[in-house]
């Protein structure tokens, strides 16, 4: 193993996401070395595709924001099975990362006093999304990208040497945690470009690797959403939190195939557009659930005067939450309500002028003309709900975003768990990037700077470059791209929107077929640029990811949030005190359940009694009270 | 197969830095599918090693640039139905770029360039939270931060895509914007980012042919809105001695 | 072997694998520049057919040497008559240089010739058939950072032709109040002349171009917007105000030579 190409750094960033460049930039500005590894290119990661904005309560819009409301908000999308101490650092910090990004450049929106301009947005109690018109993730990752490049030209100016602290890996991919006595010595991957292998020695990695969207056929995701990050952390010995809350964004595009699950924005909904069948019938009016019936218009005539009187009118009930308009949509298909691809109408032609859509949703009608060759001002929209953000992820512990069971090794943004519970709201992805990147960033220098490089054996370093060469080296006849598809169909069909006890069973049985098929993928040709390779290694993740949320799903008998149970329709208080954590011994996954932290009394004392007794049981209400005085 | 599936003629440039050619392939495609959906159905059945470069496939992340009958292009931006039936559509990699494999080009002279434009320099006396823009004063600004770095601009600019000599002195349009943006900035603080635009970007080289505007996906005016407002800027502190004095006597705005 | 068949490059042997008729615009650039050329040039040494009453043709005002017609010098003959091997100096040949020169360092413009005639490049993704390449960082190209110069001399010839379009609502014998073809010709020359040089990017610059902070000077700002949105035109503006001028001088060298009659509405 002599020849192999080997760094060191004291920290190895793995994905370059807004939460990986956070994470970089606090680790560098704490002293340390940094290596940044990315599977594209530098700069094209998935955080560019989040269009609404980044939430934070700075109050420029409406002054009654602060922490606490945005906190009440969060814990009330995620039905409370949020981690309460994430939520708390999420609300309080998410200001100030903003206000930063400032700093490094951003031009966010303005207000008419010069502030950041600040949206509504679904779930938020007040205007609270910092945004640059619908396109704000790509300037997020084009502020951090820049503020990499500012503090290697600092380094260049004071060391001679832009990359003498931060080291931008590109197009690499990382397949295994290095480990020696049970703690985190490394990351082995190779150069997607040339094949080669990469040895990475560091006492500290952060994993910010996103998503899991690629193990759904109809996803908003991009290629790299592998859940790789959730994968590395489960063979390293982490557990995944939470797996089977997954979000369907109800509104993606489903026609022409191309660009099935593409996001139609929650604006078009939001700017008057409604959704029917295929008899034409607005069907949102029958699937408006009892707790939403004082704030959800029951008639045409009273959701079509809300546009214009919003404070005497209640709202239409297209603008329900994001789950319940996924769930509506799919009950209507399986009804046989829905087009011929699967979808249901989504109008606005009827509803507004044409001038009027193309002002206010140009994104929209952009995506629409050029990708679909659909304008639509004239014709409504096929649309279906989309996977696009999966809740669950690793267990860190909040203050430092290290991740349990695994020392050194840490994870923020979509790849840790617990932050959103069963539901995320719209714009706490791009805040939970920065406040969470900064977290594990600090976290994880201050571990480096505890604990040193150690010496990787070289029975560790071959184990880890056979797994990597498997694909070329077995024997088999299997091709990745059919198993890809395989695998996608079964989690659609099975482990999808809607779910029930045999689906989920008949999906471990199939994910175990195909886990055994996918040990006999042999990628043709050679080791440069080879995506028949890089596909044999990303389903062995897609494939553990997806047997961790079948299992969890099947394990929690209730409905919340992004996890819905045919047999199991109704929330259910005792399910709200236990996370389910996902785990694998090598060889199995298996699914547990672990109780959830107790919120302590300040935070409890922020909500209302009567609301909280919708979620907790009747001896949890009296634990908190009787904590009273002595909290 | 459906009525609207057919079998589309193509034309891949497959090879690397030593060698290649373009293979004539058959495939099959569907009603509304984007050349990037064509080529990733060649690579699940007929060329599993087809290298390309791609992401989110919905022209966000600008990864999967490529030269489509011989002009630069998003994959993913590119519909099939633009063709002629029976035309041969012809796929290479980008060529300004030393080529990797396939249709992967090493576009690493971008990351270069944009370590040579000096970051954003923040006003000392602001602390996070105090700062104060206008919109119609970020707006300028904010047209050129819709740049996807898909580097098409820079593919077609003959500059750089026929003199390989001038890639070190020129920097190219993406950041030329890149350059305009900061100039622009209401709250930047650095003040020679004109003359060194000039002096060591190679704005000068620039002959104002507006491809990098033709090819651009995000319709940055990058020429009209970018490039010749910087050029007027730099007549301003370099080669108009009116404007120079006019700035020293009565220190206007814009100027130094 | 440089640019496209550079070593590193993908070996592809056709300069371009453009499929479209890509060489169609440079070409009709060509064709139309190269005409106007030609009818300008004869113009200009033609020397006379530039004056009728009231009309003078916009090649030739302000007329500027004692060969010119009585009438006809808006701002009196400064020049007298400077002769070259025995002939005057054609008085178009004194002002020339100004709406030349403001063309000639046009921005569009500029596009419009480096692409057809030094095919630099001829289109895009079209190899260009130069082996070298330095842009406009050297002499005689640097000069085309003097445009603003020639900006502002074009508004003193758009306010001259504008006067001369005013001066054409009298009749033939200087009798105000009357209009004619020759007075809606020689107006319509003068606002796309207007039109043209309010579009140009200097005029955006200086209007409000170079502003660091609009918010500081909404009025400027204002003029500003409205420029940005001639801009956008500026090419339009270009070749119509081109046509504008050629056809002034067509329909005056007509009315002046006799071979058709100035007609007046009233």
């Amino acid at each position: 193993m002599s020849d192999l190409e080997t760094h060191k750094y004291d920290v190895v960033v793995i994905g370059a996401g807004g939460a990986g460049l956070r994470a970089a930039v606090e680790a560098r500005e704490a002293g340390l070395t940094v290596a940044i590894i990315c599977k594209s290119l530098f700069g094209k990661a998935h955080t560019v595709m989040a269009e609404g904005g980044v939430s934070a309560s700075m109050g420029n819009v409406n002054s009654d924001d602060n922490w606490m409301v945005h906190f009440r908000d969060t814990m009330r999308g995620g039905k409370f099975l949020n981690h309460w101490r994430m939520a708390e650092l999420h609300a309080k910090e998410a200001p100030d990362r903003v206000w930063e990004l400032e700093t490094w450049g951003a031009l966010f929106d303005r207000t008419k006093e010069g502030k950041i301009s600040q949206r509504n947005f679904g779930g938020h109690e007040y205007p609270r999304l910092a945004h640059v018109g619908d396109r704000t993730g790509l300037e997020l990752i084009r502020t951090m990208q820049q503020r990499i490049v500012a503090l290697q030209q600092r380094d260049k100016r004071d060391n001679g040497d832009a990359e003498s602290h931060i080291k931008v890996f590109a197009e690499l991919t990382i397949t295994e945690i290095l480990k020696e006595d049970g703690k985190v010595a490394g990351a082995y991957g190779y150069w997607r470009e040339s094949g080669e292998e990469v040895l990475f020695q560091s006492p500290a990695v952060i994993l910010a690797t996103g998503g899991i969207g690629k193990s759904f056929k109809v996803t908003s995701n991009s290629w790299e959403g592998t859940g790789d990050g959730h994968a590395l952390a489960l063979k390293a010995g982490g557990r995944l939190v939470d797996m089977e809350f997954v979000q369907f964004h109800p509104t993606g595009m489903i026609w022409p195939p191309s660009v099935r699950g593409l996001l139609v924005t929650e604006s078009v909904r939001g700017d008057g557009g409604v959704l029917t069948n295929t008899d034409g019938v607005r069907f949102m009016f029958n699937y408006i659930p009892d707790v939403f019936k004082d704030k959800y218009a029951d008639n045409e005539a009273e959701a079509d005067r809300w546009y214009n009187d919003q404070s005497n009118n209640r709202r239409p009930p297209e603008l329900l939450p994001r789950d319940e308009v996924a769930r509506s949509i799919n009950s209507e298909v399986k009804a046989g309500r829905g087009t011929e691809h699967g979808g249901v109408y989504l109008d606005v032609s009827k509803r507004l002028p044409a001038d009027v859509i193309r002002k206010k949703l140009p994104s929209m009608w952009h995506q629409f003309k050029e990708l679909a060759d659909v304008d639509i001002t004239q014709t409504a929209m096929e649309v279906g709900p989309t996977c696009h953000y999966v809740m669950g992820g690793i267990e860190v512990d909040p203050d430092t975003a290290a991740a349990v069971g695994v020392p050194g090794l840490f994870a923020a943004g979509e790849v840790a768990g617990g932050m959103h519970g069963s539901n995320r709201l719209g714009g706490n992805s791009l805040s939970d990037l920065l406040v969470f990147g900064r977290r594990a960033g600090a976290g994880a220098a201050a571990y480096a700077h505890a604990n040193k490089n150690q010496v990787l054996s070289d029975a560790t370093l071959l184990n880890a470059s056979n797994r990597l060469n498997a694909p070329f080296t077995r024997n088999g006849d299997e091709n990745p791209y059919t198993i890809h598809q395989e695998l996608q169909q079964a989690t659609n069909d099975l482990v999808g929107i809607i779910r029930t006890q045999t689906e989920l069973e008949d999906a471990i049985v199939k994910l175990a077929q195909l886990r055994v098929r996918a040990e006999k993928v042999k990628s043709a040709g050679g080791r440069t640029f080879n995506p028949g390779f890089h596909l044999a290694l990303d389903l062995d993740n897609m494939l553990l990811v997806s047997e961790c949320i079948a299992r969890a799903a099947l394990q929690r008998e209730e409905s919340r949030g992004g996890h819905t149970r045919d047999d199991f329709p109704k929330m259910d208080s005792k399910w709200r005190q236990v996370n389910s954590i996902c785990t694998w011994d090598g060889s199995v996954i298996t699914a547990t359940t672990q109780s959830l932290p107790m919120m302590p009394k300040e935070l409890f004392d922020l909500f209302d009694p009567h609301e909280l007794e919708k979620y907790m049981t009747p001896e949890e209400m009296t634990s908190v009270s009787g904590n009273e005085g002595g909290a | 197969m459906s009525d609207s599936t057919k079998t589309v003629k193509l034309r891949i440039w497959r090879g690397d830095s030593t060698d290649g050619a373009l293979q004539d392939v058959e495939v099959e495609a569907n009603e509304g599918e984007v050349v990037l959906d064509v080529i990733h159905r060649v690579q699940a059945t007929q060329m599993s090693d087809l290298a390309v470069r791609w992401n989110c496939k919905a022209g966000k992340c600008g990864s999967c640039s490529m030269e489509i009958n011989g002009k630069p292009r998003l994959a993913c931006m590119t519909r099939m139905n633009m063709f002629e039936e029976g035309e041969t559509v012809t796929i290479t990699p980008l060529r300004a770029f030393p080529v990797i494999r396939d249709l992967v080009t090493d576009v690493s002279f971008n990351y270069k360039k944009a370590m040579e434009i000096p970051a954003f320099q923040p006003p000392a006396e602001l602390k996070a939270g105090e700062y104060r823009m206008e919109q119609i004063d970020v707006e300028r600004s904010q047209e050129f931060r819709k740049c996807i770095e898909c580097f098409l601009c820079q593919d077609t600019c003959h500059v750089i895509r026929d003199h390989e000599e001038n890639k070190k002195s020129f920097a190219g349009p993406r950041f030329f914007i890149r350059i305009a943006e900061l100039d622009m900035h209401p709250l930047d603080q650095l003040r020679n980012r004109k003359r060194t635009a000039q002096e060591e970007h190679g704005l000068g080289m620039c002959n104002i042919t507006k491809c990098c505007t033709e090819v651009c996906p995000e319709h940055i005016r990058i020429t009209d809105n970018a490039i010749i407002p910087m050029k007027e800027r730099v007549v301003d502190v370099k080669y108009d001695p009116v404007a120079w004095l006019g700035s020293k006597i009565f220190k206007r705005e814009g100027i130094l | 072997m440089s640019g496209v068949f550079s070593a590193t490059r993908a070996k592809i042997s056709e300069r371009t694998l453009r499929t479209d008729r890509w060489w169609l615009q440079p070409a009709i650039t060509v064709a139309v520049l190269v005409s106007f050329i030609i009818y300008a040039t004869f113009r200009a040494f033609e020397s006379k057919y530039y004056f009728a009453e009231p009309l003078i043709s916009p090649f030739y005002s302000p007329c500027l040497t004692s060969t010119c017609p009585e009438g006809a010098s808006l701002l009196g003959k400064p020049f007298g008559t400077v002769a070259l091997f025995g002939m005057a100096i054609s008085p178009a040949l004194f002002i020339l240089i100004f709406p030349l020169g403001f063309r000639l360092t046009c921005y569009y413009y500029r596009k419009a010739y480096y692409r057809s005639f030094w095919q630099s490049p001829p289109a895009c993704a079209v190899a260009e058939p130069h082996s070298t390449y330095t842009g406009e960082t050297k002499a005689p190209l640097i000069l085309q950072n003097g445009h603003r110069y020639f900006f502002f001399a074009g508004l003193v010839f758009n306010v001259l032709l504008t006067i001369d379009a005013f001066l054409a609502f009298r009749n033939e014998e200087g009798h105000w109040g009357h209009m004619s073809v020759g007075t809606l010709v020689l107006l319509t020359n003068a606002t796309l002349l207007w039109l043209y040089s309010a579009s140009c990017h200097t005029c955006r610059h200086t209007i409000g171009g170079r502003l660091r902070h609009f918010s500081k000077h909404p009025v400027r700002y204002k003029l500003w917007t409205w420029v940005s949105i001639l801009n956008h035109k500026h090419p339009t503006f270009a070749w119509i105000s081109l046509f504008g001028v050629a056809l002034a001088d067509v329909y005056v060298r007509a009315v002046a030579s006799g071979s058709i009659t100035n007609f007046y509405f009233f």
